[in-house]
């Protein structure tokens, strides 16, 4: 399986770890990812709220760069990338006054003809869970998390075509086949505060905290995410939540892949799982699937 | 809040001038409230959602345009994936931040978010990806907060999180090709990118705030 891939800004700086254990599960599992060359930034949050053509524009020209590469399949792994691509290929597959416009704007014609996935469609519908489960090397039993989609994977569900829009279960399954418990929880699609990280950051915290909360309550020892922004918002704002709410969490917020990497028996270090700011590794030890010191 | 709507309002070309650039058929709400109910950010929000659709319908441009909730809005498209008439209300929140661009109306309470946009567009167009570094700084700087999460940096400098040296890649001249073309065919004021009305705003608010405090 050969796929281009586009990881976006975020999985180069901030949500390095993401990237870094995508490609270890890629590689483990025999799916080849080659990065677009010399990609662009999609343009994410501002760009759709300052200028509607640019909007389309920045994700359209990484679009024809996969194509150019000669392939027809693009993957990324981050949410907000995920739907603004998609939306941007909707949209020049359906609307014909766009297609023009945006033509001109990035000087070559596209007609949608690039099909863009999210990872975790590609490990679940096109690897097949069946598969995954004979790849496992040992089940990560004991662990007990709370799976946390957020806004942009699942919505709007005509166009992203992922999941069930109120719940999803995608990544609940996924948890499911290689020995987590995933609790039951009414949050898993609320907003975490999303771009407002720097804007805004009282409504992160408080949308946030909520969302910690109600984690906690449902007995969750860990969240399971799927986009870095979502996880930034949750990791590195917790100890700010904390003092904020005078509460004291200690939840870990992992990437879907780091778990799966760690089922397959990769190695630790190659999940890049000491670069989260609440610390995993005493849960991980403690539950026996890290060695003990 | 009690406004008079005058006749000319309700007459203006406003909603039909919204419905034929957006394509939404603001006129098929029935103001059954579930977008207000499922909003994330409604409790910061000056109007609900729903409000601002019944605003809209009635011909307040004014203050629509100025209101902070168009600002606040997260694009979480909770409203858009609930609502029983298929109006998409995140695309018709954006539609009305980029017509307050355009005019150059921005609420005096909500002046980060407008800025932190136009930062976070020059930074691409300047390095083709996002120079977190940069964003950090030009906005901390701008927004007059120069040491806000100070203390986050040591760690995400230990753990290679972040760098100091901006991405480098070889075609940026397409990237601001695109830039300039999206403006000139979407009509968007490019030139004036870092409006200083903005900034100033901002900085005098931050200010009176400190002055504020110390008393």
């Amino acid at each position: 399986m050969k796929y281009a891939y586009f990881p976006g800004c975020s999985l180069h700086s901030t949500a390095k770890e993401y990237d870094l254990s995508t490609r270890a599960v890629a590689d483990a599992l025999g799916i080849e990812l080659i990065e677009i060359p010399d990609w662009i930034c999609c343009g994410a949050t501002p760009a759709h709220i300052t200028m509607h053509l640019l909007s389309l524009a920045l994700p359209v020209k990484n679009l024809i760069k996969a194509k150019n590469m000669g392939s027809y399949e693009v993957v990324t792994c981050c949410a907000a990338c995920f739907n603004r691509l998609k939306i941007a290929n909707y949209l020049m597959q359906n609307d014909e006054v766009h297609r023009q416009k945006v033509a001109k704007i990035v000087g070559e014609p596209y007609q949608g003809t690039v099909k863009v996935r999210h990872f975790l469609d590609v490990l679940i519908n096109v690897f097949g869970l069946k598969n995954l489960k004979e790849n496992l090397t040992r089940q990560l039993s004991g662990l007990k998390v709370a799976c946390y989609y957020g806004c942009l994977l699942t919505r709007p569900s005509e166009i992203t075509e992922l999941d069930d829009l109120e719940e999803p279960h995608l990544i609940d399954d996924l948890m499911q086949t290689i020995g987590i418990e995933p609790v039951q929880w009414p949050y898993k699609t609320e907003c975490c505060g999303a771009s407002f990280s720097l804007t805004k950051t009282d409504i992160v915290l408080k949308l946030s905290n909520d969302i910690l909360q109600m984690a906690q309550d449902a007995g969750a020892q860990a969240l399971v995410v799927a986009c870095p922004l979502c996880q930034s918002n949750l990791d590195l704002r917790q100890a700010m939540i904390n003092k904020k709410y005078k509460k004291n969490f200690n939840l870990p917020v992992f990437y879907f892949t780091q778990l799966v990497g760690l089922a397959l028996g990769i190695e630790p270090k190659k999940l890049g799982l000491e670069k989260h700011i609440v610390n995993c590794l005493p849960l991980l030890r403690e539950k026996g699937i890290l060695a003990k010191r | 809040m009690k406004w008079f709507i005058s006749h000319e309002t309700i007459k203006s070309p406003f909603l039909k001038t919204l419905e034929k650039d957006c394509g939404e058929k603001i006129s098929h709400c029935y103001q059954c409230g579930k977008c207000s109910a499922g909003c994330p950010i409604s409790f910061e929000m000056d109007y609900l959602p729903n409000q601002i659709i019944r605003m809209v319908q009635l011909g307040m441009e004014k203050q629509v345009l100025s209101s902070k909730t168009i600002w606040l809005c997260a694009s979480c498209l909770t409203c858009t994936s609930r609502c029983p008439r298929e109006i998409d209300i995140a695309e018709i929140m954006d539609y009305l931040r980029r017509l307050a661009y355009k005019k150059q109306l921005m609420p005096l309470g909500e002046t980060e978010i407008p800025l932190f946009n136009k930062i976070f567009l020059r930074n691409i167009e300047l390095c083709g990806r996002l120079y977190e570094m940069g964003l950090i700084a030009m906005f901390n700087l701008l927004s007059g907060e120069f040491f806000k999460d100070m203390s986050l940096a040591p760690k995400m400098f230990l753990k290679q999180k972040i760098s100091i040296f901006p991405p480098r890649i070889r075609n940026i001249k397409e990237v601001r090709a695109i830039f300039k073309n999206s403006g000139k065919l979407g009509r968007a004021k490019r030139d004036r990118l870092l409006q200083p009305k903005l900034i100033f705003l901002n900085l005098f608010r931050k200010l009176i705030e400190k002055i504020e405090r110390l008393k």
